[in-house]
């Protein structure tokens, strides 16, 4: 999984798409998952990133962190999207 | 290290420049309390989801209502529409203020006795009155409202019968100028039915014509409507001083205030839109005091006023059970109750706040209730921070008709609780059990077993 690397990230959760002038708000922990992902952080590792910071158990980041990146897929964010 | 509050990711498309006129952010603040009641509590307490009421809100509503129209108009009655809420704790709120009771059928009918309300001072309406319930009618002395003229002919049979003279009014319907026009209860003014129904009623001396009703719709949001009415009933009602020299009793001008919620597609919430009483006071009281009676004739004015009373003290509280994303990517939210107890999301738009502290971030969500049934939507179009399973929610202005009209569809319906101005709850109805439900069910020998 890995989004598209042209991506602008503001510290403050706006996401800027140059490729198609949209751009996006996301919240702080959302923004933290984009940022690993941009690295290329691995899912497993973000996701055990998430469980040592976030007070929530390894389903709910499992559950939530799946929605969210289908969500990417789903705004065409991601790199096999196009 | 201690770890950090969590909450879902969440990212959301900025459209800006795209008009949207229902707004972006609508709930800025949680709703974790109710007249000092801690939501969470109350759900421990009571079970998910279930509807609350706030006693001191009804108390502060009738108080309200009472108000605007006794300070305009010197005889003032208001009959507590049972219809939109008949649970027993909830009239008798009503009734320990002041209230007499308007009910539409025989079970109605009974439970208005049994509360405690003399006969005379409970008004019976509604198109379908048994012989049962009119012989009780007459015999407790109430005023009965006729609906139309086969029920005029058989209450003049029973009088003569019963060789008692029964107190009655009629129902009006009429033009206020409103669409659609509301003309299928009682007779019409314009046409002159109203007009024979009187002189039959007077003629016919079986019956005592005591009072003229009306009910001109419901949800109004023009105050303006009423003032029509009352002209047409008070014109009614000097034509009877005049023709026959009787003074009618009580004009009733029915229900049909509307409360704040939000109607469906409205551009602005109920709050700032709908009309307070003392609009509506003015445009009744007004048309009445100077239709042109003396002033020992001026009819008592009767109100039936039901949602406007109780819906503002009514809540639901409720629980997500699953989050969701559609296939156009929307996120969706299954709440533990839907359309079956909660049957006015048809038409408002209520208004949805969480029950927990959360963070500035929002998204668009639709919100579906648990039922196995694609109708099943509380709300289409809401944002919303984002909740979590087994997160709490408060649904608004729910008091009205949602108690009564609710259905045992595929779940149990959930308790009532009673926010006491004592600093207590009180369970003012169990919530259902499947023996409550099968107490009816009759199974025939032969069904009674089967091999598989």
């Amino acid at each position: 999984m890995s989004i598209k690397k042209n991506l602008a990230l503001s510290d403050t959760g706006f996401v800027f798409n140059p490729s198609t002038g949209d751009s996006y708000s996301v919240n702080p922990i959302g923004l933290e998952i984009l940022r690993m992902l941009k690295e290329n952080k691995k899912d497993e590792d973000i996701k055990k990133h998430l469980l040592a910071t976030y007070q929530a158990d390894f389903e709910t980041i499992e559950k939530d962190y799946y929605d969210f990146v289908k969500g990417l897929e789903q705004l065409k964010l991601t790199e096999n999207n196009g | 290290m201690k770890r950090q509050q969590y909450e879902r990711p969440l990212i959301q498309r900025i459209n800006s420049g795209i008009m949207n006129k229902f707004g972006t952010k609508t709930e800025y603040a949680p709703v974790t309390h109710i007249d000092d009641f801690s939501v969470k509590e109350l759900i421990k307490q009571y079970g998910s989801p279930v509807f609350v009421i706030s006693e001191k809100t009804m108390r502060d509503t009738y108080k309200e209502a009472n108000r605007a129209f006794k300070t305009r108009y010197p005889k003032v009655q208001f009959a507590w529409s049972y219809k939109t809420n008949y649970i027993n704790a909830v009239c008798n709120v009503f009734h320990q203020e002041g209230s007499w009771a308007e009910v539409v059928s025989g079970f109605e009918y009974k439970k208005a006795l049994q509360n405690g309300m003399p006969g005379n001072k409970i008004i019976f309406n509604g198109p379908d009155k048994t012989d049962e319930d009119l012989i009780s009618a007459i015999n407790n002395n109430s005023p009965i409202h006729i609906d139309h003229l086969d029920e005029l002919y058989r209450l003049t049979e029973l009088a003569d019968e019963m060789k008692k003279k029964p107190n009655v009014a009629i129902r009006v319907n009429m033009d206020t100028g409103i669409y659609p026009m509301w003309d299928r209860f009682g007779f019409n003014y314009e046409n002159g039915q109203a007009w024979d129904a009187i002189n039959k009623i007077i003629l016919g001396d079986k019956l005592e014509l005591v009072g003229l009703h009306t009910h001109i719709g419901t949800f109004m949001l023009s105050p303006s409507a009423y003032a029509i009415a009352a002209n047409k009933l008070a014109d009614l009602a000097l034509g009877v001083k005049k023709k026959f020299g009787r003074t009618i009793q009580y004009i009733d001008m029915g229900g049909g205030f509307a409360s704040k919620n939000t109607l469906k597609g409205s551009y602005l919430p109920g709050s700032d839109t709908s009309p307070d009483f003392n609009q509506f006071a003015e445009a009744i009281c007004t048309a009445l005091l100077n239709a042109g009676f003396v002033e020992k004739d001026l009819p008592l004015l009767v109100l039936e006023t039901g949602r406007a009373m109780i819906d503002d003290a009514g809540y639901l509280l409720g629980s997500v059970i699953a989050n969701k994303r559609l296939s156009d990517g929307r996120r969706a939210t299954i709440m533990d109750f839907g359309v079956n107890i909660l049957f006015t999301a048809f038409w408002y738009s209520h208004k949805i706040s969480p029950a927990q502290d959360f963070s500035t971030y929002t998204e668009d969500t639709v919100l579906y209730g648990p039922l196995c049934m694609n109708i099943d939507v509380v709300r289409d179009q809401i944002t919303l921070p984002p909740l979590k399973k087994d997160d709490h929610v408060v649904v608004h202005t729910v008091g009205a008709y949602n108690m009564t009209q609710w259905m045992q569809f595929i779940s149990m319906r959930p308790a009532v609780v009673m926010l006491g101005l004592d600093g207590k709850s009180h369970l003012i109805r169990k919530r259902e059990t499947i023996e409550n439900i099968e107490a009816n069910e009759v199974m025939p020998e032969y069904l009674l077993k089967f091999k598989i």
